[in-house]
């Protein structure tokens, strides 16, 4: 622990503290939000033909498979990866990156490992807080406007909606955060000049996750439904 | 004597503009030896290339005798340590402290314990003329001739036989860059260094070099004593000593 990886070990922990714990408050506040207007939508539609219970249903699958996921990997996108891509992009215009190739430390080993592995983890982490919180959003507006009390959308809640709906958000956050973490260093390591080209870089790197990661949450949908399920 | 430092033919392009054309430059051990050249001239680059950052196109660049641009990455490590660098804003990194920043070669390449390795951090701050207090600073905290300084130690820190610096004085008042002027010199006495300063100061060009490398049109020019350089006979050296700028240190 005391040599080289030392540094990894500090860089990866002040990356999940960056990337994981600071987006809690965030992350779960838009999450409920998304619940609840989600649910109110939702159960106007349902009300109408006194279908209200299938609330949980349609919250359930659409939040834990789609939703979470995706609104997890997008905020994240905006906070990190746009901090990876300006942290790089200045190192590079300082030269520290320079520095540290000089010094015989890979850039790559350095910065861009850590940031990549705490997404990793964190991102998945996020999502499965994300669906508690949209669901609770949910749950809250069931019980107000539509007169399911939060029993009996518990009660309902894991005949409706199967584990394998959680377990795809779930495993799809991984690709997001790989995706997010990539193309936010690369672009940091691609600024060359000032001020200006970081500023581009960074709007590139949130920009082309983002587009990535919807591109990417399509084509599972379609591999999903090739392998049905 | 055999060259610390030999290149020859080199060659480097950026897309269709050729910056060196068929260049050669020998550096012998010991030897403090400037590079200048007008803005665009490649000084820089060569710098960079010397150090492994760019690649050139063609030629070779021998140091202590080994061609380093075929190098492996593992192979390349041997230079790393060889080869000290001060960039010209210093690129210490921030997020870490001073002393920090001269650990992290140490840390990263060596055995040692931490304890030993705060007995040499604190050496080579001594070494660049700074107190141990200094180290607790952030690069943010100190000024910018510490800041140089500091990048001289941690440069230094792997215990080079070749020091690399870019504008070294660049940026500090006068009296700052004729300490750090004197560093230069105090470190070549002590520690036996070969070092490459790139410079547009005319004052360290007097003070501390023993030759001075002129990149013009593509080429190395000349590679002479300042004194024997000062009468060469090309438009850009005439310019660059009897222009306004360098009468003055001419007069001194």
């Amino acid at each position: 622990m005391r040599h080289p990886q030392r540094i990894r070990w500090q860089a990866l922990l002040a990356n999940l503290y960056s990337s994981g714990v600071t987006a809690l408050p965030i992350v779960g506040l838009l999450a409920f939000l998304i619940g609840v207007v989600l649910a109110y939508q939702g159960g106007m539609q349902l009300r109408t033909y006194g279908a209200n219970i299938f609330i949980v249903d349609l919250v359930g699958i659409t939040l834990l498979r789609e939703l979470a996921p995706l609104l997890t990997a997008i905020i994240v996108a905006g906070r990190s990866g746009s901090a990876y891509a300006a942290q790089i992009g200045t190192m590079q215009i300082t030269e520290e990156i320079d520095a540290l190739r000089t010094l015989g430390i890979a850039p790559l080993e350095l910065l861009v490992l850590p940031k990549l592995f705490a997404l990793i983890i964190t991102l998945p982490l996020l999502c499965a807080y994300a669906d508690v919180m949209s669901v609770m959003g949910s749950m809250l507006v069931a019980k107000l406007s539509l007169g399911v009390s939060s029993y009996e959308f518990l009660d309902r809640f894991p005949q409706a909606v199967p584990i394998t709906h959680y377990l795809i958000g779930i495993s799809k956050a991984p690709v997001f955060a790989a995706i997010i973490a990539l193309v936010g260093c690369y672009q940091g390591l691609q600024v060359r000049g000032g001020a200006d080209s970081v500023g581009e870089q960074v709007t590139i790197s949130v920009v082309r996750a983002i587009f990535l990661v919807i591109i990417v949450d399509a084509i599972f949908s379609i591999v999903f439904s090739l392998l049905k399920i | 004597m055999q060259p610390i430092i030999k290149v020859s033919n080199l060659v480097t392009r950026f897309g269709k503009l050729t910056i060196h054309d068929n260049l050669q430059l020998e550096i012998a051990p010991g030897e403090i030896i400037a590079i200048i050249g007008g803005s665009g001239s490649g000084k820089s680059t060569l710098l960079r290339e010397m150090i492994l950052l760019e690649k050139p196109a063609a030629g070779s660049i021998e140091i202590l005798g080994q061609e380093i641009l075929t190098l492996s990455d593992s192979q390349a490590l041997w230079l790393r340590k060889v080869c000290g660098v001060m960039f010209q804003n210093g690129a210490l990194f921030s997020s870490l402290t001073v002393a920090e920043n001269i650990a992290l070669p140490l840390r990263e390449h060596t055995k040692l314990s931490t304890d030993f390795i705060q007995e040499i951090v604190a050496l080579k701050l001594a070494l660049v003329g700074l107190s141990v207090e200094v180290g607790a600073k952030y690069p943010s905290q100190i000024s910018g001739g510490m800041n140089k300084r500091v990048a001289v130690a941690r440069a230094l820190a792997l215990d080079p036989q070749i020091l690399f610096l870019d504008e070294p004085t660049a940026g500090l008042d006068p009296i700052s860059a004729a300490a750090l002027d004197e560093l230069i010199l105090q470190l070549r006495q002590l520690l036996g260094l070969t070092i490459v300063i790139i410079t547009h100061d005319l004052d360290t060009l007097w003070k501390v070099t023993d030759r001075v490398a002129v990149l013009a049109d593509r080429k190395l020019i000349a590679a002479e004593p300042l004194n024997t350089l000062v009468n060469f006979d090309h438009p850009w050296l005439q310019e660059y000593f009897h222009g306004e700028r360098g009468r003055n240190t001419l007069t001194e």
